[in-house]
């Protein structure tokens, strides 16, 4: 394979500069002593990393996205993992429709989504509820959760639930210690994409959070619109520490292409 | 016929009916309803909603700002992320991982943290005016909040990372011995370039630009906070009739074009990727 050119490698520098530039000014601004954005050319303080603890309301909020993501990803996996196995292993009719209802939800953008919920929850009246949160989290997510529990149960190797069967597993045993093992890889990486993008989402959140039932970034996006201090940047800092800390779990497990490569399509 | 598959993708089928079929077709239904002021909204079925829009040149100035807003978006990230991918594909480990790490990274994060550093970058006190003020080179801070072109990188930023995904894909297909060929019968590299490298990576552009088009088009967070309410795109425009002036129906009207928008979007696109590199998907 032929090298790059020193022009490449200089337009590959700035472009990752690019990429870079806003997370880092980002962390750099939290870290300011003073009252408003400023580089911390003065040096470094941890002051409006303590205030985030001063404000409860994004503490809480932060704490709901995690158990918002926890349960959505959680109850998305937990209907693809059987829905991988009728795709992966019938042929049945209305098959070709089953899977592309599941994955139309992709095509249809966030801001269609957020009015529709909304719509929706205010007319059954469980708008600004936690379980009305949590369902329309697992719409949105379940696409990736699908994606990737298939892809496992597609390519794995059935010649060993043969043999369990052969030696006399029941069903329900073949699938808990046979099956399951087997796919966890997918499973694993399916429910870590869920849970991230579950995290992440803002744009249809916006529409279905109540001011009690708030995530994290709908409370920061909120924030923002009104004034940007330092105090959201350092949020918005550990925000980035917290993402760099679970990527470097996810690669040591899973391989972080292997995952970011299911975002993309 | 066997009822297992049925039974097992029931529990998907159902929540996918309750809460995504449903609330779909009750927008469908809203944006045929018209909003009083008194009293609030009333059912109805009449085109009143999608007349207004069609007609009044407020909507196609927004319409049409989103428009050229997603071209603009899409054609930078096919011109910058294509040959990055391209130089990606080239590089050797470990740097290709780290590399690759520093660009898909950046999808993980929330595109609200990430508009939020292009903010402070770019406001009139921001970091690139006060750096280039105080080395001398402007006078006067150059406004970047709040114009086409500050949400138009700042969306490039979000998005590019699909385009080099997309293009990263098609290079895996890519056999380099057909570019070594090429060089060996005296090709130049730009000749390689030209006839051998970019007609295979084609469909990762155009697939990548489908994809970028269609988030670009239904963005929020980005625009919102970037363009403010003087910038209005179709995404902040939904937004504002919903929680803002209350009207529902309009919302609706709204939101359900832009779907078809991106529905037609997305399948003329994806039929043209088919028709034309059938081959490719052998």
């Amino acid at each position: 394979m032929s090298k790059n050119s020193p022009l490449a490698l200089i337009f590959n520098v700035l472009f990752i500069t690019f990429m870079l530039a806003p997370l880092i000014i980002v962390c750099l601004v939290a870290f300011t002593p003073l009252g408003y954005i400023s580089l911390p050319w003065d040096g470094f303080s941890l002051r409006w990393f303590y205030a985030i603890l001063d404000n409860p309301h994004f503490i809480d909020a932060f704490y709901l996205s995690v158990l918002l993501g926890t349960v959505s990803a959680t109850i998305a996996v937990g209907m693809a993992v059987p829905a991988s196995l009728a795709f992966a292993r019938y042929e049945f009719k209305g098959k070709g429709a089953i899977m592309a209802f599941f994955m139309s939800s992709l095509m249809v953008p966030h801001i269609v989504l957020g009015v529709a919920f909304l719509s929706f929850l205010t007319k059954v009246g469980i708008y600004g509820s936690f379980i009305g949160l949590v369902m329309t989290h697992v719409i949105i997510i379940m696409p990736y959760a699908l994606r990737l529990v298939l892809s496992a149960v597609t390519g794995m190797d059935r010649s060993a639930e043969d043999a369990a069967v052969s030696l006399g597993a029941s069903n329900w045993t073949v699938f808990r210690r046979v099956t399951i093992p087997m796919i966890i890889p997918g499973i694993a990486g399916g429910w870590v994409l869920s849970f991230i993008t579950s995290f992440d989402e803002v744009t249809m959140t916006v529409f279905v959070a109540s001011p009690s039932t708030t995530t994290l970034p709908v409370r920061m996006y909120e924030h923002i619109t009104e004034t940007i201090d330092p105090l959201i940047a350092s949020l918005s800092a550990t925000m980035i520490f917290i993402t760099i800390i679970l990527m470097a779990i996810l690669d040591r497990f899973f391989g972080l292409d292997n995952i970011l490569v299911g975002k993309g399509k | 016929m066997n009822a297992r598959p049925y039974w097992l993708s029931a529990p998907a089928l159902l929540l996918y009916t309750a809460m995504f079929l449903i609330p779909m077709v009750m927008t469908f239904l809203l944006s045929f309803y018209s909003y009083d002021i008194n009293q609030g909204i009333v059912t109805g079925f009449k085109l009143a909603n999608y007349g207004e829009v069609i007609q009044d040149s407020y909507f196609h100035k927004i319409f049409l700002r989103t428009l050229w807003m997603s071209l603009l978006v899409t054609f930078f990230c096919a011109l910058l992320g294509a040959p990055e991918a391209y130089i990606l594909h080239r590089m050797s480990k470990p740097w290709k991982s780290i590399c690759m790490l520093a660009i898909l990274g950046p999808l993980l994060v929330s595109v609200v943290v990430r508009t939020l550093g292009w903010a402070i970058l770019m406001g009139s006190k921001g970091i690139i005016n006060e750096t280039l003020m105080s080395i001398g080179i402007i006078d006067a801070p150059i406004k970047m909040m709040f114009t086409t072109t500050g949400v138009v990188v700042a969306l490039i930023h979000v998005l590019i990372p699909f385009m080099v995904l997309s293009v990263w894909a098609s290079l895996q297909k890519l056999d380099p011995q057909v570019e070594s060929a090429g060089e060996s019968l005296g090709a130049s590299s730009f000749t390689v370039m030209r006839k051998i490298v970019i007609p295979q990576i084609m469909p990762g552009i155009l697939s990548g630009s489908m994809i970028v088009f269609a988030l670009t088009a239904s963005a929020f967070a980005t625009p919102s906070i970037l363009g403010g309410r003087r910038l209005k795109v179709v995404a902040t425009t939904v937004y504002d009739e919903f929680l803002g002036s209350l009207n529902w129906p309009l919302g609706a009207a709204i939101a359900v074009l832009l779907l078809i928008a991106n529905v037609i979007i997305i399948t003329s696109f994806n039929k043209f990727i088919e028709r034309k590199y059938a081959q490719a998907f052998k």
